[in-house]
């Protein structure tokens, strides 16, 4: 096994507190608060009301278009209210408040898929459809839409990442860990769905217990790689890069080179969709940071951040700052009654305390040797700055994946990745 | 509670623009302190001088400007050092507060300040010096040992001055002397082994990048070599290396970050332009020394070769 990389990239302080804390159930809330926007794309609609009784796994909110995916009740009993909530990306949105009950039930309907070794490929899709499967890593985008290439584009390889290159988290390192049985049936689902003719787990060098489990539970077309620990490791396209050379065209997908990329959460999540009928309303999330006791939890989604960090033992004196995700991508969140959704990994605390002024760039090129994508990002703040939009495309402004390297090793301080979103917005609305 | 909301990333690399320049000037310190202590008390002068009229400059400017004062940041005062770096160690003093005036003013913020400016700056008002004042500029002296505080030097020619017409300076200046600095030139330009540490030093901190100064320094070898080995009466490579300002200007000018190209490429390019000018115009041109204009035409062509040399993204096609 050699170490693989991608050029590029930058390596903070690991940070992974929790890598050796197993996971724990938290206790369930008394109230969760489920956003019905959960994934990229389509909206939902809920198909509950207030007064509603609803069990664990209850369907409460679909939409009709292709790419979307459901969202399940976390917990056994009432909706107590449809309305305006809290919302950890778009900040606010309609989400289904429940009040729960002593007794747990799960949904009547929730079965397991019969005799899953041997299910027909469109059963298994339909299933991680309808149990609301989507990308655990964040990016949430609807599992079977991304397991439903076009037939024009055969997939060859499937890669599942294992990288969880963001610090602090270790969500994916303790998953992987404690169930990797899970995590590789999953990853046979997926290959039964594709058909591809080479599967390659990817996971950082920095997580030899990981690599060590699942090294021993590999079945036929299954291959360990070692990829280096730095950051971002895990963005599909530097993950791609790295393992097998190949570059995902400007402005395109990796199926459009034949290339599936699948995290490990979600393949545990597949998982437990198939061979236990269980739709998507637990996840696994790390919280840390500077949080008394950091931990690893499965967590209902909808469930408040402060629980999660009353049970870690509350935060740490000082801290104001709390993140959803890891540091480099994460978001930054404006209350503590924010719920966990779908694609949170994980909770960081964080001391912020001073927010240094924004200098002149000296042009020292920090940005530029480090940046992933090989685009200029600097060049791109000042265009932005300046305001030549026509410049936008020519400095290949889409082509930022808003990993945030160069705004790490900026001496200047200069919040590149925010004018940069503020330029993509700009040629959006040009553009329209 | 109060939760502060910041776009990401959250965290930051503990590296800043104060720290980039104060680093410079430490790796400096070696070169400077041989060349106060070769050259006597009117080396500190020089130093000083240069440092409180580029600082001094700058305050003026931002204020009428109004903008805020940045002087905290230490380009200023890197680029007052570097100016009394290069400059003959007995000039008069009332110069080098005029070439610190004009490095600071027409080098750096008449272009809009730090980050904007094509030119380095120090080198900018050495030039402006060198047209000004061809005499006292090319005037070089060797410490006159008896006295710390005499302002009387023995005035000599500078090792790369014995090129002109006709090189004679092999056996005048022997390796050693060049390497510990006991030669007559520039005030911090003499002691070789002091800017090598600091320059190298500067590079493994990853503050100065390695390829300028790299390819600088290859060019220059094998031009100076293909010249040296070919024909007759020319300088060794070593002497080129050693004798003039090469090391300064290559690893403490030519790596500026601001005048010079961001791209990995680009970079490369300048050096290799910058070693060759160096050796045409120490061999060809009009003046002895060479390190100057290279460094300053490089930087005129730097907009260039950035636009030459940029990157194709990921997956880009061309």
């Amino acid at each position: 096994m050699k170490k693989l990389s991608f050029p590029g990239g930058v390596h903070p302080a690991e940070a992974k507190l929790t890598a050796s804390a197993p996971i724990e159930n938290l206790p369930l809330p008394e109230k969760v608060v489920i956003p019905l926007q959960q994934h990229i794309g389509a909206p939902n609609n809920p198909t509950v009301k207030k007064g509603d009784e609803v069990f664990t796994g209850t369907l409460i909110g679909k939409g009709d278009a292709f790419v979307s995916s459901p969202v399940f009740s976390s917990v056994t009993g009432k909706v107590v209210e449809i309305g305006n909530f809290f919302h950890p990306v778009t900040g606010k949105g309609i989400a289904v408040a429940i009040e729960r009950k002593e007794e747990e039930v799960l949904d009547p309907a929730i079965k397991p898929v019969e005799d899953p070794e041997n299910a027909e490929k469109e059963v298994l899709l339909e299933t991680i459809r309808a149990k609301g499967i989507v990308g655990m890593g964040g990016a949430t985008f609807p599992t079977h839409v991304k397991l439903s290439p076009p037939p024009s584009k055969p997939i060859d390889t499937l890669i599942i990442n294992g990288a969880e290159c963001e610090p602090y988290l270790t969500c994916d390192d303790r998953l992987m860990i404690e169930s990797g049985q899970e995590i590789i049936k999953g990853v046979k689902i997926i290959q039964k769905i594709l058909n591809p003719e080479k599967t390659f787990i990817a996971i950082e060098e920095n997580k030899p217990e990981a690599i060590s489990s699942l090294q021993k539970l590999l079945e036929e077309n299954m291959e360990i790689v070692v990829v280096k620990t730095k950051y971002p490791q895990g963005g599909e396209k530097q993950l791609i890069k790295a393992i097998l050379k190949r570059d995902v065209p400007s402005g395109g997908l990796p199926l459009d080179i034949g290339i599936v990329v699948q995290n490990v959460g979600t393949c545990f999540a597949i998982y437990e969709a198939v061979y236990r009928g269980k739709p998507l309303y637990e996840r696994v999330v790390t919280v840390t940071g500077e949080v008394n006791n950091p931990r690893n939890l499965r967590v209902r989604l909808g469930t408040p951040v402060s629980c999660l960090v009353e049970f870690c033992g509350g935060l740490k004196e000082g801290v104001n700052q709390v993140i959803f995700g890891g540091p480099m991508m994460g978001i930054a969140q404006i209350s503590l009654d924010t719920p966990i959704i779908k694609g949170t990994s994980g909770v960081l605390a964080l001391k912020r305390k001073e927010f240094p002024p924004e200098y002149p760039c000296i042009r020292c090129a920090r940005c530029v040797d480090v940046c992933p994508t090989s685009i200029l990002p600097t060049q791109l703040a000042k265009i932005v700055k300046f305001e030549k939009w026509d410049l936008l495309e020519e400095y290949h402004l889409m082509d930022c994946i808003e990993c945030g390297c160069c705004v790490y090793v900026c001496p200047s301080n200069i919040p590149i990745v925010q004018y940069i979103k503020a330029g993509k917005d700009k040629l959006r609305r040009m553009k329209k | 509670m109060k939760l502060v909301v910041t776009t990401s990333p959250h965290i930051r690399s503990s590296l800043s623009l104060q720290k980039v320049m104060y680093t410079v000037i430490l790796c400096l310190l070696p070169a400077l302190f041989w060349g106060i202590y070769y050259f006597h008390i009117r080396a500190l002068f020089l130093l000083i001088t240069c440092s409180i009229s580029t600082v001094v400059t700058e305050i003026i400017f931002k204020k009428v400007r109004k903008k805020p004062v940045s002087i905290g940041d230490g380009s200023a005062l890197l680029t007052g050092v570097l100016l009394a770096m290069v400059l003959p160690p007995y000039l008069p003093l009332w110069m080098a507060a005029l070439g610190g005036f004009v490095a600071i003013s027409l080098g750096k913020e008449v272009f809009g300040g730090l980050g904007y400016n094509i030119f380095n700056p120090a080198l900018l008002g050495r030039a402006f010096l060198m047209a000004a004042f061809p005499v006292q500029l090319t005037t070089w002296g060797i410490p006159a040992r008896a006295s710390w505080t005499s302002l009387d030097a023995i005035t000599r020619a500078t090792p790369l001055a014995t090129t002109l017409p006709k090189f004679s300076g092999n056996g005048l200046y022997p390796l050693q002397k060049l390497l510990f600095g006991l030669h007559p030139g520039s005030m911090g330009e003499v002691f070789s082994i002091g800017l090598i540490v600091g320059g190298l030093i500067l590079i493994a901190l990853r503050i100065a990048d390695f390829r300028i100064p790299l390819a600088a320094f290859l060019t220059l070898v094998i031009l100076s070599s293909i010249f040296y080995f070919t024909g007759e009466n020319y300088p060794s490579p070593s002497f080129h290396l050693l004798a003039g300002g090469f090391l300064l200007g290559a690893l403490f000018m030519a790596t500026d970050p601001v005048t010079t190209p961001y791209t990995k490429k680009g970079r490369w390019v300048f050096g290799m332009g910058m070693g060759a000018l160096i050796v045409f115009i120490r061999l060809f041109g009009g003046y002895p020394e060479g390190v100057m204009y290279s460094i300053l035409i490089m930087n005129a062509f730097t907009p260039l070769i950035n636009r030459l040399t940029r990157p194709l993204p990921l997956g880009g096609k061309k």
